[in-house]
């Protein structure tokens, strides 16, 4: 029986979605910690990145930052984190996961602030706006595109790592391939593939879900801006 | 492949350790050689493919939405999940490894070369067709030392992510640096083999770039001087 066949059998097979440790199990683990990594991502980028865009400031930080995860393997923040105080667990493997999202995330912020009007930002200076109400009633409505692209970008990547927190058994749907490599690839090869189908498929569905969402939180004269926004959130981000 | 430890000087499990770094220096040197050797491969082999594919996405519009499409959704699929469809193929070893990394590279490599391809003005294509060169010539006298900067950008940023995502390669026992981390982890959690392999793994990714951003110097002198 070929790989293939094996793997629409395993995955026809109902308690491999019911068993404890089963597909839905994984499932629910897989979202709840991305979700978490997602926002303790977005708590931390969204403020200092706005900022950063607000002041003028710190555009070299945010090229740093975003190159310097680049070059970071996820599996050694995966293993390193729960070493130090951390501890083992659901919090190492969600920071391991929230400092993938944080480049994304600040450099779009960043980017969303600075692209803003300089004349809607003089005209309302003129109006006699703060520099904080600058950035809450003109800069950021101008910056949403960019945010909502970050956003999906972040949290598609996630979805994506979160994958391989299997590696040091922190749940998620990759422990189903870890398994499936672990049975040997004769006997494993469908579950492998199964598993895989699975991962791929929850990354391209959460990848779509947010594009949508993000059509729908765009306001529609800034939906132009909303594709050129994608365009650098793709550059910006050219991580596995 | 198997990893002997010394635990002998290291009472306390420490961040690092010379004593480790020097008890175990063929260990280590090996897992840096495979993962070089792997990411020169991978990048190569990634390059020599996207550069065609990027002309001919260039050449033919109808070819470039769905090249560029593609290689989206190609993006976003995990590379577990691809290490998971190509192993029962490729079976476990190096070659899927240099597969599924190289995949990943020759996307980069792809989508940065056409959007280098596609800033050449249109004012220089004209003149050029205008002076008499073909098509071929055009693009290997003009469009292609135009494009060269972001070919460059590409082939760094491929690099770059290259050598972070070889360290995954562990699922089928061929991770390079990132075998030695693994073991680290299972070894009692050895922090010193875990930091020293993370060390190198940053360490190699930033000198493979050092070296393209000189090769890129070397071969754009027009652009010295400006910035960038």
């Amino acid at each position: 029986m070929n790989p293939v066949k094996q793997a629409v059998v395993w995955l026809n097979d109902p308690l491999n979605w019911t068993n404890p440790g089963g597909v839905l199990d994984r499932l629910g683990e897989h979202l709840s910690m991305s979700a978490l990594a997602v926002l303790l991502g977005c708590l931390v980028a969204w403020p200092i990145g706005l900022w950063l865009g607000h002041s003028g400031r710190g555009g070299g930080l945010v090229l740093l930052v975003s190159n310097v995860t680049l070059a970071i393997p996820t599996l050694a923040l995966l293993t390193i984190l729960p070493l130090t105080f951390l501890g083992f667990g659901r919090s190492a493997v969600v920071v391991a996961l929230a400092v993938f999202a944080v480049p994304p995330l600040l450099a779009n912020a960043y980017t969303g602030v600075r692209q803003a009007d300089p004349e809607a930002r003089d005209a309302a200076r003129g109006m006699g706006l703060s520099g904080g109400q600058v950035l809450r009633r003109v800069e950021l409505p101008l910056a949403v595109p960019y945010l909502a692209a970050g956003f999906r970008t972040a949290a598609v990547q996630v979805v994506a790592t979160a994958a391989l927190a299997s590696f040091v058994n922190g749940g998620g749907l990759g422990q189903i391939i870890r398994a499936g490599f672990g049975l040997d690839i004769a006997a494993g090869g469908g579950q492998i593939i199964a598993g895989g189908v699975l991962v791929a498929g929850l990354a391209l569905l959460v990848e779509g879900i947010l594009a949508v969402l993000e059509r729908v939180v765009t306001p529609r004269p800034l939906r132009r801006v909303s594709r050129r926004a994608n365009r650098r959130a793709a550059a910006a981000t050219a991580g596995g | 492949m198997f990893l002997h430890l010394s635990y002998r000087a290291a009472p306390g499990n420490p961040w690092f350790s010379w004593q480790y770094v020097r008890d175990n220096s063929d260990t280590i040197l090996a897992a840096l050689r495979e993962h070089t050797w792997l990411t020169a491969r991978a990048v190569v082999i990634a390059a020599l493919v996207a550069l065609p594919l990027a002309v001919a996405a260039y050449w033919f519009r109808s070819l470039a939405a769905s090249i560029l499409a593609l290689t989206g959704v190609l993006y976003t699929i995990p590379s577990l999940a691809l290490f998971a469809f190509l192993a029962p193929y490729l079976g476990i070893g190096a070659i899927t490894v240099l597969t599924v990394v190289a995949l990943y590279a020759l996307l980069v490599i792809v989508r940065n070369t056409l959007a280098g391809l596609n800033q050449v003005p249109p004012e220089v294509r004209e003149a050029a067709e205008g002076m008499g060169y073909g098509r071929w010539g055009r693009l290997f006298r003009i469009e292609l030392p135009l494009a060269l900067p972001g070919i460059l950008t590409g082939v760094r940023l491929a690099t770059v992510s290259t050598v972070a995502l070889v360290t995954v390669g562990v699922v089928v026992g061929r991770g390079g640096l990132g075998q030695l981390i693994f073991a680290g982890f299972q070894n009692n959690f050895y922090k010193a083999q875990i930091m020293t392999g993370t060390v190198l793994c940053v360490l190699l990714a930033l000198v493979l770039d050092l070296i393209l951003a000189g090769v890129g110097r070397l071969l754009t002198p027009w652009l010295r001087g400006r910035v960038s």
